[in-house]
């Protein structure tokens, strides 16, 4: 809860990169046989997977599929740089990785927004 | 139970201060305590140990940020008290103090070191040299890779201000914990020590480096501003390195 001694102990940039990748991870990891079901329609011939494709051609499932490549992007810009602090010497908090993450996981999202609406 | 300072005035401004009573279970209690300039939150606890209730226990030494005897959990953020002051700690003069977080409580604020250092000897935190008195001294570059790693890391005081910051401890009792990972890199980085390779079995085992998330609390929250996550970073390519190389 905000406010909270809990809340207050990891209220900083970097825990909450950590909470961005690991919740983001779940969410990929749940949204992946998904994925393979909607692949798996081409098991049964290009109409089947067409048909499910163009039903997912409307604003909401749009929206929700930005939604899940900017979590997509969080989750590989947050694990670059987790990669980039555990592979080589460095000092100091190191906040601008989590920045850095951060802008690259919005300007992903931005750019599919663009390309899909 | 509320208590006020008897011989503070009306007009005084005061802070309202929660202070944990008991161990393991125990409960917060109220005191009034009046606010003073350049407040530190050591101040507002010996206040209330001096003129409030003296059967308050709680543990200090230097008051000047060297012994790492005096921390606290104060509003849930572990803290050294004698160099926190009481403006930096809270905007509404309200303060919560509580002893560490991931160690026995002995009785109110005073916390049982005892498993936070056990872990430096589990990682193997005591140099070993292969000289003796006799022996010339050595003599270590300052602008090596190694002395400045050394540099960046040396300086903790064992307050167990990262070990109580650290999610992990919390998760894994077992876990080595930031201050002791930190004295292993020291350590590691030594040139003068002889005894690296069992330094780094000790640091690669369950529990060690490798258990650390890179949550950064350690470092965010060191008083002396070391980063702990740094050197376990270093550890866990050290131990890599080591690994790749047949050592391990």
């Amino acid at each position: 809860m905000i406010g909270s001694p809990a809340y207050r102990a990891r209220h900083h940039p970097a825990y909450w990169a950590f909470l961005v990748h690991r919740l983001s991870g779940l969410v990929l990891t749940l949204f992946l046989p998904l994925h393979f079901l909607v692949l798996g329609q081409a098991l049964r011939g290009e109409a089947a997977l067409d048909g499910l494709l163009r039903w997912t051609d409307n604003l909401p499932l749009k929206a929700a599929e930005t939604l899940l490549v900017t979590t997509a992007a969080a989750h590989l810009a947050g694990g670059l740089r987790l990669l980039l602090l555990e592979g080589f010497a460095w000092r100091g908090p190191r906040k601008d990785l989590a920045a850095l993450a951060a802008g690259v996981s919005l300007a992903v999202a931005l750019l599919f927004a663009l390309a899909v609406f | 139970m509320g208590v006020t300072a008897g011989e503070s005035s009306a007009q005084e401004a005061m802070l309202d201060v929660r202070v944990w009573h008991g161990a393991e279970h125990g409960e917060f209690r109220h005191y009034q305590v009046p606010r003073r300039d350049s407040q530190t939150v050591l101040d507002v606890v010996t206040y209330i140990q001096r003129h409030l209730d003296p059967a308050l226990s709680y543990r200090f030494a230097c008051r000047v940020g060297m012994c790492g005897s005096c921390a606290m959990t104060v509003n849930g953020v572990a803290r050294w008290t004698c160099r926190s002051h009481v403006d930096q700690v809270t905007a509404d003069g309200r303060l919560e103090i509580a002893p560490l977080a991931h160690l026995p409580v002995v009785r109110d604020l005073v916390t049982d070191m005892r498993p936070f250092f056990d872990k430096w000897a589990r990682a193997k935190g005591r140099f070993q040299g292969a000289t003796t008195r006799s022996d010339p001294v050595a003599r270590v570059p300052p602008d090596t890779p190694e002395r400045r790693a050394v540099d960046a890391a040396i300086e903790c005081i064992g307050c167990g201000v990262c070990y109580a910051a650290c999610d992990v401890v919390g998760w894994r009792p077992e876990y080595l914990g930031p201050a002791a990972l930190n004295r292993a890199w020291t350590l590691v980085n030594d040139v003068r020590d002889v005894s690296r390779l069992e330094r780094l079995r000790a640091v690669a085992a369950e529990g060690g480096c490798l258990s650390c998330h890179s949550h950064t609390s350690c470092s965010e929250r060191c008083p002396k501003k070391i980063a702990p996550t740094a050197g376990i970073s270093g550890l866990k390519r050290a131990c890599a390195r080591a690994a790749l190389g047949g050592e391990l």
